[in-house]
Protein backbone atom coordinates (compact mmCIF):
# COMPACT_ATOMS: atom_id res chain seq x y z
CA UNK A 1 0.00 0.00 0.00
CA UNK A 2 1.53 3.40 -1.06
CA UNK A 3 1.49 6.35 1.30
CA UNK A 4 1.76 9.81 0.82
CA UNK A 5 4.45 11.37 2.63
CA UNK A 6 2.01 14.03 4.49
CA UNK A 7 -0.68 10.82 4.87
CA UNK A 8 -2.15 11.93 8.22
CA UNK A 9 -4.67 9.17 9.85
CA UNK A 10 -5.64 5.87 7.54
CA UNK A 11 -5.83 5.45 4.04
CA UNK A 12 -8.98 4.92 2.39
CA UNK A 13 -8.19 1.63 2.06
CA UNK A 14 -7.33 1.22 5.61
CA UNK A 15 -10.66 3.33 6.66
CA UNK A 16 -12.83 1.22 4.81
CA UNK A 17 -10.74 -2.12 6.85
CA UNK A 18 -11.26 -0.12 9.66
CA UNK A 19 -15.21 -0.13 9.10
CA UNK A 20 -15.61 -3.67 8.08
CA UNK A 21 -14.25 -5.22 11.72
CA UNK A 22 -17.83 -3.43 12.63
CA UNK A 23 -20.08 -5.47 10.60
CA UNK A 24 -21.67 -8.26 12.59
CA UNK A 25 -21.48 -11.88 10.76
CA UNK A 26 -24.40 -12.52 8.59
CA UNK A 27 -25.44 -9.18 8.04
CA UNK A 28 -27.03 -7.91 4.93
CA UNK A 29 -25.25 -5.09 3.86
CA UNK A 30 -25.96 -1.87 1.28
CA UNK A 31 -22.88 -0.11 0.35
CA UNK A 32 -23.02 3.05 -1.16
CA UNK A 33 -21.30 4.57 -4.38
CA UNK A 34 -17.34 5.29 -4.17
CA UNK A 35 -15.43 4.95 -0.96
CA UNK A 36 -18.39 2.66 0.75
CA UNK A 37 -17.47 0.80 -2.34
CA UNK A 38 -13.93 -0.14 -1.14
CA UNK A 39 -15.58 -2.12 2.34
CA UNK A 40 -16.39 -5.43 0.23
CA UNK A 41 -13.18 -6.11 0.14
CA UNK A 42 -11.45 -6.24 3.53
CA UNK A 43 -14.70 -8.54 5.14
CA UNK A 44 -12.76 -10.00 8.15
CA UNK A 45 -11.69 -13.99 7.99
CA UNK A 46 -15.06 -16.32 8.84
CA UNK A 47 -17.51 -13.86 8.19
CA UNK A 48 -20.07 -14.10 5.77
CA UNK A 49 -21.90 -11.14 4.79
CA UNK A 50 -24.71 -10.47 2.09
CA UNK A 51 -24.21 -7.24 -0.13
CA UNK A 52 -27.31 -5.60 -1.45
CA UNK A 53 -27.60 -3.76 -4.29
CA UNK A 54 -31.25 -1.40 -4.78
CA UNK A 55 -31.01 -1.95 -8.23
CA UNK A 56 -32.21 -5.57 -7.75
CA UNK A 57 -29.55 -8.15 -5.88
CA UNK A 58 -28.91 -9.98 -3.07
CA UNK A 59 -25.82 -11.59 -2.84
CA UNK A 60 -23.59 -9.43 -4.87
CA UNK A 61 -20.27 -10.55 -5.60
CA UNK A 62 -17.19 -8.91 -6.69
CA UNK A 63 -16.76 -7.34 -10.48
CA UNK A 64 -16.12 -10.12 -13.63
CA UNK A 65 -13.33 -11.36 -14.62
CA UNK A 66 -12.12 -9.13 -17.77
CA UNK A 67 -14.61 -9.99 -20.34
CA UNK A 68 -16.82 -12.34 -18.26
CA UNK A 69 -19.50 -9.35 -17.75
CA UNK A 70 -23.15 -8.95 -18.27
CA UNK A 71 -24.18 -5.67 -19.23
CA UNK A 72 -27.43 -6.78 -17.69
CA UNK A 73 -25.93 -7.89 -14.16
CA UNK A 74 -24.57 -4.27 -12.56
CA UNK A 75 -24.69 -2.72 -9.37
CA UNK A 76 -26.05 0.76 -7.92
CA UNK A 77 -23.61 2.55 -9.57
CA UNK A 78 -24.11 0.98 -13.03
CA UNK A 79 -20.91 -1.09 -12.86
CA UNK A 80 -20.72 -5.00 -14.11
CA UNK A 81 -20.42 -7.38 -10.43
CA UNK A 82 -21.46 -10.90 -10.38
CA UNK A 83 -24.28 -12.80 -8.17
CA UNK A 84 -22.52 -15.30 -5.77
CA UNK A 85 -24.12 -18.91 -5.06
CA UNK A 86 -27.26 -18.31 -2.94
CA UNK A 87 -27.85 -14.53 -4.69
CA UNK A 88 -31.28 -13.55 -5.86
CA UNK A 89 -32.57 -11.26 -8.58
CA UNK A 90 -35.81 -8.85 -7.25
CA UNK A 91 -38.06 -5.99 -8.58
CA UNK A 92 -37.60 -2.76 -7.23
CA UNK A 93 -40.60 -2.06 -5.22
CA UNK A 94 -39.45 -5.49 -3.33
CA UNK A 95 -35.75 -4.25 -3.00
CA UNK A 96 -37.00 -0.99 -1.51
CA UNK A 97 -39.76 -3.03 0.69
CA UNK A 98 -36.30 -4.89 1.91
CA UNK A 99 -34.72 -1.27 2.43
CA UNK A 100 -37.65 0.44 4.06
CA UNK A 101 -39.23 -2.13 5.85
CA UNK A 102 -35.98 -2.45 8.02
CA UNK A 103 -34.59 -5.98 6.58
CA UNK A 104 -31.19 -4.81 6.07
CA UNK A 105 -28.86 -4.55 8.71
CA UNK A 106 -26.27 -1.81 8.07
CA UNK A 107 -25.76 0.96 4.88
CA UNK A 108 -22.41 2.36 3.78
CA UNK A 109 -22.57 6.03 2.98
CA UNK A 110 -20.84 8.51 1.60
CA UNK A 111 -20.99 12.48 2.45
CA UNK A 112 -20.89 15.99 1.84
CA UNK A 113 -22.10 16.97 5.58
CA UNK A 114 -23.21 15.11 8.67
CA UNK A 115 -24.26 17.30 11.67
CA UNK A 116 -23.76 16.16 15.23
CA UNK A 117 -27.85 15.72 15.63
CA UNK A 118 -27.21 12.74 13.02
CA UNK A 119 -28.69 14.90 10.09
CA UNK A 120 -26.78 13.84 6.58
CA UNK A 121 -26.31 16.05 3.38
CA UNK A 122 -24.84 13.68 0.61
CA UNK A 123 -26.67 14.38 -2.68
CA UNK A 124 -27.12 18.09 -3.65
CA UNK A 125 -25.23 20.88 -2.77
CA UNK A 126 -28.00 22.84 -3.72
CA UNK A 127 -26.63 24.99 -6.36
CA UNK A 128 -28.89 26.32 -9.27
CA UNK A 129 -27.11 25.30 -12.21
CA UNK A 130 -26.45 21.68 -10.97
CA UNK A 131 -28.52 18.63 -11.89
CA UNK A 132 -30.25 17.17 -8.78
CA UNK A 133 -30.37 13.47 -8.66
CA UNK A 134 -30.85 11.61 -5.02
CA UNK A 135 -31.50 7.83 -6.55
CA UNK A 136 -32.28 5.91 -3.14
CA UNK A 137 -30.03 7.76 -0.87
CA UNK A 138 -33.14 9.18 1.01
CA UNK A 139 -35.10 5.48 0.95
CA UNK A 140 -31.96 4.05 2.32
CA UNK A 141 -31.39 6.46 5.34
CA UNK A 142 -35.14 6.37 6.39
CA UNK A 143 -35.30 2.39 6.35
CA UNK A 144 -32.06 0.95 7.18
CA UNK A 145 -30.92 -0.46 10.91
CA UNK A 146 -27.81 1.33 11.03
CA UNK A 147 -26.44 3.82 8.78
CA UNK A 148 -22.80 4.45 8.81
CA UNK A 149 -21.10 6.99 6.45
CA UNK A 150 -17.32 6.65 5.28
CA UNK A 151 -15.91 10.04 4.11
CA UNK A 152 -12.66 12.01 4.85
CA UNK A 153 -12.60 14.60 7.30
CA UNK A 154 -12.75 17.69 5.57
CA UNK A 155 -13.66 18.60 2.24
CA UNK A 156 -10.62 19.13 -0.43
CA UNK A 157 -10.56 23.17 0.74
CA UNK A 158 -10.42 22.29 4.04
CA UNK A 159 -13.61 22.80 5.31
CA UNK A 160 -14.88 20.58 7.84
CA UNK A 161 -17.84 17.49 6.71
CA UNK A 162 -18.72 16.82 10.37
CA UNK A 163 -20.94 20.18 11.01
CA UNK A 164 -22.97 21.65 13.60
CA UNK A 165 -25.94 21.95 10.88
CA UNK A 166 -25.79 20.98 7.28
CA UNK A 167 -25.58 23.67 4.96
CA UNK A 168 -26.37 21.45 2.01
CA UNK A 169 -29.53 20.15 1.43
CA UNK A 170 -30.74 16.97 3.62
CA UNK A 171 -31.14 13.61 2.53
CA UNK A 172 -32.59 12.59 6.20
CA UNK A 173 -32.62 14.14 9.36
CA UNK A 174 -31.56 12.89 12.27
CA UNK A 175 -30.19 9.28 10.71
CA UNK A 176 -26.06 8.42 11.05
CA UNK A 177 -25.27 6.39 13.62
CA UNK A 178 -21.54 6.75 13.16
CA UNK A 179 -18.42 8.09 10.91
CA UNK A 180 -15.27 6.79 9.67
CA UNK A 181 -12.72 9.19 8.52
CA UNK A 182 -9.04 9.26 7.95
CA UNK A 183 -8.99 10.50 11.50
CA UNK A 184 -10.96 8.58 13.45
CA UNK A 185 -14.39 6.70 14.03
CA UNK A 186 -16.67 9.26 15.59
CA UNK A 187 -20.38 8.20 16.99
CA UNK A 188 -23.34 10.32 16.65
CA UNK A 189 -25.01 10.01 19.99
CA UNK A 190 -28.28 12.30 21.36
CA UNK A 191 -25.23 14.58 23.34
CA UNK A 192 -23.74 14.83 19.76
CA UNK A 193 -20.34 13.32 18.20
CA UNK A 194 -18.71 11.49 20.26
CA UNK A 195 -15.05 9.66 19.62
CA UNK A 196 -14.70 5.72 19.22
CA UNK A 197 -11.29 5.83 18.28
CA UNK A 198 -8.48 8.01 16.30
CA UNK A 199 -6.65 6.75 13.78
CA UNK A 200 -2.55 5.21 14.33
CA UNK A 201 -0.02 8.95 15.36
CA UNK A 202 -3.29 11.37 15.39
CA UNK A 203 -4.24 13.02 18.26
CA UNK A 204 -7.65 14.21 20.36
CA UNK A 205 -6.74 17.60 19.53
CA UNK A 206 -6.25 17.40 15.92
CA UNK A 207 -9.29 16.03 15.27
CA UNK A 208 -11.23 17.85 17.75
CA UNK A 209 -9.58 21.29 15.76
CA UNK A 210 -10.60 19.79 12.81
CA UNK A 211 -14.34 18.81 13.27
CA UNK A 212 -16.85 21.77 13.06
CA UNK A 213 -19.01 20.71 16.11
CA UNK A 214 -17.94 20.14 19.41
CA UNK A 215 -16.28 16.41 20.00
CA UNK A 216 -16.36 14.95 23.30
CA UNK A 217 -14.26 11.68 24.47
CA UNK A 218 -16.17 8.96 25.59
CA UNK B 1 -57.54 -17.76 -28.46
CA UNK B 2 -55.16 -15.36 -26.44
CA UNK B 3 -51.56 -14.11 -29.15
CA UNK B 4 -50.43 -11.81 -27.79
CA UNK B 5 -47.73 -11.38 -30.21
CA UNK B 6 -46.92 -8.54 -32.76
CA UNK B 7 -45.00 -8.29 -35.40
CA UNK B 8 -42.33 -5.90 -34.54
CA UNK B 9 -41.34 -2.87 -32.68
CA UNK B 10 -43.31 -0.28 -34.85
CA UNK B 11 -46.26 -2.13 -34.40
CA UNK B 12 -46.01 -2.19 -30.77
CA UNK B 13 -46.00 1.11 -30.19
CA UNK B 14 -47.94 2.87 -33.30
CA UNK B 15 -50.87 3.81 -30.93
CA UNK B 16 -48.79 6.08 -28.49
CA UNK B 17 -50.62 9.16 -29.21
CA UNK B 18 -49.24 12.94 -28.67
CA UNK B 19 -49.11 14.11 -24.49
CA UNK B 20 -49.19 10.10 -23.61
CA UNK B 21 -47.51 9.33 -20.39
CA UNK B 22 -44.88 5.94 -20.88
CA UNK B 23 -43.40 4.39 -18.19
CA UNK B 24 -39.87 2.91 -19.59
CA UNK B 25 -38.27 0.55 -17.86
CA UNK B 26 -34.70 -0.03 -16.80
CA UNK B 27 -31.92 1.15 -14.33
CA UNK B 28 -28.74 2.32 -16.44
CA UNK B 29 -28.84 0.21 -19.85
CA UNK B 30 -30.02 -3.39 -17.56
CA UNK B 31 -33.54 -3.98 -18.43
CA UNK B 32 -33.79 -0.78 -21.18
CA UNK B 33 -36.36 -1.15 -24.00
CA UNK B 34 -33.96 -0.10 -26.84
CA UNK B 35 -35.83 -1.49 -29.45
CA UNK B 36 -38.62 0.15 -28.33
CA UNK B 37 -37.34 3.59 -27.52
CA UNK B 38 -36.26 3.92 -31.48
CA UNK B 39 -39.95 2.92 -32.81
CA UNK B 40 -41.58 5.52 -30.37
CA UNK B 41 -38.60 7.63 -31.77
CA UNK B 42 -39.74 6.84 -35.34
CA UNK B 43 -43.30 6.64 -34.47
CA UNK B 44 -42.99 10.41 -33.90
CA UNK B 45 -45.52 10.87 -30.76
CA UNK B 46 -44.35 14.40 -29.05
CA UNK B 47 -45.50 15.98 -25.74
CA UNK B 48 -44.55 12.83 -23.94
CA UNK B 49 -44.68 12.89 -20.00
CA UNK B 50 -41.93 10.09 -19.34
CA UNK B 51 -41.34 7.78 -16.30
CA UNK B 52 -38.43 6.19 -16.08
CA UNK B 53 -35.38 5.99 -13.08
CA UNK B 54 -32.65 7.34 -15.72
CA UNK B 55 -32.51 9.59 -18.50
CA UNK B 56 -30.23 7.38 -20.27
CA UNK B 57 -26.55 7.94 -22.22
CA UNK B 58 -25.07 9.21 -25.06
CA UNK B 59 -27.72 9.99 -27.88
CA UNK B 60 -29.20 6.24 -27.91
CA UNK B 61 -32.31 4.72 -26.51
CA UNK B 62 -33.86 6.94 -23.93
CA UNK B 63 -31.22 9.91 -24.44
CA UNK B 64 -31.80 9.76 -28.03
CA UNK B 65 -36.08 10.36 -27.18
CA UNK B 66 -35.21 13.10 -24.94
CA UNK B 67 -32.73 14.73 -27.76
CA UNK B 68 -35.49 14.60 -30.08
CA UNK B 69 -37.45 17.04 -28.23
CA UNK B 70 -40.51 14.20 -27.69
CA UNK B 71 -40.33 14.38 -23.98
CA UNK B 72 -41.99 17.86 -22.46
CA UNK B 73 -41.94 15.88 -18.75
CA UNK B 74 -39.34 13.29 -16.86
CA UNK B 75 -40.30 11.57 -13.90
CA UNK B 76 -37.16 10.10 -12.49
CA UNK B 77 -34.99 9.47 -9.71
CA UNK B 78 -31.49 10.08 -10.88
CA UNK B 79 -30.99 12.26 -14.22
CA UNK B 80 -27.40 12.34 -13.85
CA UNK B 81 -25.33 9.45 -14.87
CA UNK B 82 -21.86 8.96 -16.52
CA UNK B 83 -22.13 9.59 -20.49
CA UNK B 84 -25.60 11.74 -19.43
CA UNK B 85 -25.22 14.41 -21.68
CA UNK B 86 -28.63 15.32 -23.31
CA UNK B 87 -30.56 15.65 -20.04
CA UNK B 88 -28.57 18.25 -18.53
CA UNK B 89 -28.52 20.51 -21.34
CA UNK B 90 -32.46 20.26 -21.92
CA UNK B 91 -33.12 21.30 -18.38
CA UNK B 92 -31.01 23.73 -18.21
CA UNK B 93 -31.90 25.47 -21.54
CA UNK B 94 -35.81 24.71 -19.22
CA UNK B 95 -36.75 22.75 -22.69
CA UNK B 96 -37.49 19.91 -20.33
CA UNK B 97 -39.78 19.34 -16.82
CA UNK B 98 -38.15 17.51 -13.89
CA UNK B 99 -40.39 15.45 -11.22
CA UNK B 100 -37.46 14.63 -8.95
CA UNK B 101 -38.67 11.38 -6.66
CA UNK B 102 -36.38 9.42 -4.88
CA UNK B 103 -36.01 5.27 -6.23
CA UNK B 104 -37.67 3.93 -3.21
CA UNK B 105 -40.75 6.15 -3.64
CA UNK B 106 -40.87 6.01 -7.37
CA UNK B 107 -40.97 2.28 -7.32
CA UNK B 108 -43.68 2.12 -4.62
CA UNK B 109 -45.91 4.70 -6.67
CA UNK B 110 -45.86 2.89 -9.23
CA UNK B 111 -46.41 -0.45 -7.52
CA UNK B 112 -49.61 1.06 -5.86
CA UNK B 113 -50.52 2.51 -8.93
CA UNK B 114 -50.75 -0.95 -10.23
CA UNK B 115 -52.43 -2.31 -7.36
CA UNK B 116 -54.92 0.19 -7.03
CA UNK B 117 -54.13 2.00 -3.84
CA UNK B 118 -54.53 5.68 -4.82
CA UNK B 119 -51.74 7.11 -2.21
CA UNK B 120 -49.68 5.73 0.46
CA UNK B 121 -46.74 7.35 3.32
CA UNK B 122 -43.68 6.99 3.44
CA UNK B 123 -40.60 8.12 5.65
CA UNK B 124 -38.38 8.62 2.86
CA UNK B 125 -37.52 12.52 2.62
CA UNK B 126 -38.87 13.66 5.49
CA UNK B 127 -37.51 16.43 6.52
CA UNK B 128 -36.04 17.30 2.84
CA UNK B 129 -36.43 19.59 0.41
CA UNK B 130 -38.38 16.93 -1.35
CA UNK B 131 -41.13 16.91 0.94
CA UNK B 132 -41.82 20.20 0.88
CA UNK B 133 -45.54 20.91 -0.37
CA UNK B 134 -46.25 17.27 0.60
CA UNK B 135 -48.63 16.02 3.41
CA UNK B 136 -47.10 14.54 6.42
CA UNK B 137 -48.70 12.63 9.87
CA UNK B 138 -47.32 11.09 12.52
CA UNK B 139 -47.50 6.90 13.27
CA UNK B 140 -46.29 5.42 16.48
CA UNK B 141 -44.81 9.22 16.51
CA UNK B 142 -42.75 8.85 13.47
CA UNK B 143 -43.59 11.40 10.16
CA UNK B 144 -44.03 9.91 7.25
CA UNK B 145 -45.08 11.69 3.58
CA UNK B 146 -48.05 11.04 1.66
CA UNK B 147 -47.03 10.15 -1.94
CA UNK B 148 -49.32 9.50 -4.84
CA UNK B 149 -49.46 5.94 -6.72
CA UNK B 150 -48.93 6.40 -10.63
CA UNK B 151 -50.38 4.75 -13.69
CA UNK B 152 -49.08 6.43 -16.93
CA UNK B 153 -50.87 5.33 -20.51
CA UNK B 154 -47.85 3.11 -21.78
CA UNK B 155 -45.14 1.57 -20.18
CA UNK B 156 -42.38 -0.16 -22.56
CA UNK B 157 -40.11 -2.90 -20.61
CA UNK B 158 -37.68 -5.02 -21.92
CA UNK B 159 -37.47 -8.75 -20.80
CA UNK B 160 -35.66 -11.97 -21.52
CA UNK B 161 -38.99 -14.54 -22.44
CA UNK B 162 -42.32 -14.10 -22.68
CA UNK B 163 -45.48 -16.59 -23.77
CA UNK B 164 -48.09 -15.66 -26.14
CA UNK B 165 -50.34 -15.28 -22.84
CA UNK B 166 -47.84 -12.18 -21.87
CA UNK B 167 -46.13 -14.04 -19.06
CA UNK B 168 -42.91 -12.57 -18.84
CA UNK B 169 -39.28 -13.76 -17.49
CA UNK B 170 -36.56 -11.27 -17.21
CA UNK B 171 -32.79 -11.95 -17.20
CA UNK B 172 -30.61 -10.70 -13.72
CA UNK B 173 -30.79 -7.22 -12.62
CA UNK B 174 -32.99 -6.33 -15.69
CA UNK B 175 -36.32 -7.22 -13.84
CA UNK B 176 -35.90 -3.44 -12.04
CA UNK B 177 -38.98 -1.81 -12.68
CA UNK B 178 -40.33 -4.02 -15.32
CA UNK B 179 -42.77 -6.04 -12.79
CA UNK B 180 -43.97 -2.88 -11.58
CA UNK B 181 -44.30 -0.88 -14.60
CA UNK B 182 -46.22 -3.94 -16.28
CA UNK B 183 -49.05 -3.47 -13.36
CA UNK B 184 -49.02 0.35 -13.89
CA UNK B 185 -49.99 1.25 -17.61
CA UNK B 186 -53.22 0.95 -19.75
CA UNK B 187 -51.21 -1.20 -22.68
CA UNK B 188 -48.02 -2.98 -21.20
CA UNK B 189 -45.40 -3.54 -23.92
CA UNK B 190 -42.74 -6.13 -23.46
CA UNK B 191 -39.84 -6.77 -25.87
CA UNK B 192 -38.47 -9.95 -25.54
CA UNK B 193 -35.67 -11.82 -26.91
CA UNK B 194 -37.72 -14.75 -27.38
CA UNK B 195 -41.83 -15.22 -27.78
CA UNK B 196 -42.80 -18.72 -27.34
CA UNK B 197 -46.30 -20.51 -27.36
CA UNK B 198 -48.55 -20.49 -23.97
CA UNK B 199 -46.86 -23.31 -21.67
CA UNK B 200 -43.34 -22.91 -22.93
CA UNK B 201 -42.48 -21.40 -19.62
CA UNK B 202 -42.91 -22.95 -16.20
CA UNK B 203 -45.69 -21.51 -14.28
CA UNK B 204 -43.38 -21.66 -10.87
CA UNK B 205 -40.84 -19.48 -12.96
CA UNK B 206 -43.28 -16.35 -14.30
CA UNK B 207 -42.13 -13.37 -13.27
CA UNK B 208 -45.03 -10.93 -14.42
CA UNK B 209 -48.18 -12.62 -15.42
CA UNK B 210 -49.83 -12.61 -18.59
CA UNK B 211 -52.68 -10.14 -17.29
CA UNK B 212 -50.44 -7.37 -16.54
CA UNK B 213 -49.37 -7.72 -20.26
CA UNK B 214 -50.82 -6.73 -23.14
CA UNK B 215 -48.49 -7.13 -26.13
CA UNK B 216 -44.83 -9.09 -26.13
CA UNK B 217 -42.64 -8.09 -29.40
CA UNK B 218 -39.23 -10.73 -30.32
CA UNK B 219 -36.44 -8.91 -30.30
CA UNK B 220 -34.06 -11.72 -30.87
CA UNK B 221 -30.81 -10.03 -30.50
CA UNK B 222 -31.13 -6.20 -28.68
CA UNK B 223 -28.56 -3.56 -28.80
CA UNK B 224 -26.66 -3.00 -25.16
CA UNK B 225 -26.58 0.47 -24.62
CA UNK B 226 -22.80 1.06 -23.47
CA UNK B 227 -22.23 -0.79 -26.57
CA UNK B 228 -23.67 1.88 -28.72
CA UNK B 229 -22.65 4.30 -26.52
CA UNK B 230 -18.86 3.10 -26.98
CA UNK B 231 -18.92 3.36 -30.67
CA UNK B 232 -20.41 6.74 -31.00
CA UNK B 233 -23.64 5.57 -32.21
CA UNK B 234 -26.94 8.40 -32.50
CA UNK B 235 -30.14 7.47 -33.21
CA UNK B 236 -32.07 7.70 -35.30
Amino acid sequence: MTRDIDQVGWTRDEMARRLALDIPDGSYVNLGIGIPELVARFVPEGRMLIYHTENGLLGMGPSPEKGAGDPELINAGKRQVTALPGAAFFHHADSFAMIRGGHIDLCVLGAMQVACNGDLANWSTGEPDAIPAVGGAMDLVAGVKSVYVITQHGTKSGEPKLVERCTYPLTGRGVVNRVYTELAVIDVTPAGFVLVELSPGVDFEHVRERTGAPLRRR
Amino acid sequence: MIDKSVPGPAAAVADIRDGASVMIGGFGEAGSPIELIHALIDQGARGLTVISNNTGSGEVGLAALLKAERVSKIICSFPRTANSTVFPELYRGGKIELELVPQGTLAERIRAGGAGIPAFYTPAAVGTPLAEGKESRLFGGKEYLLEHGLRADFALIKGRRADTHGNVVYHKTARNFGPIMAMAAGVTIVQVNSVVPAGGIDPEVVVSPGIFVDRVVEVAEPAHESELVAAGATYP
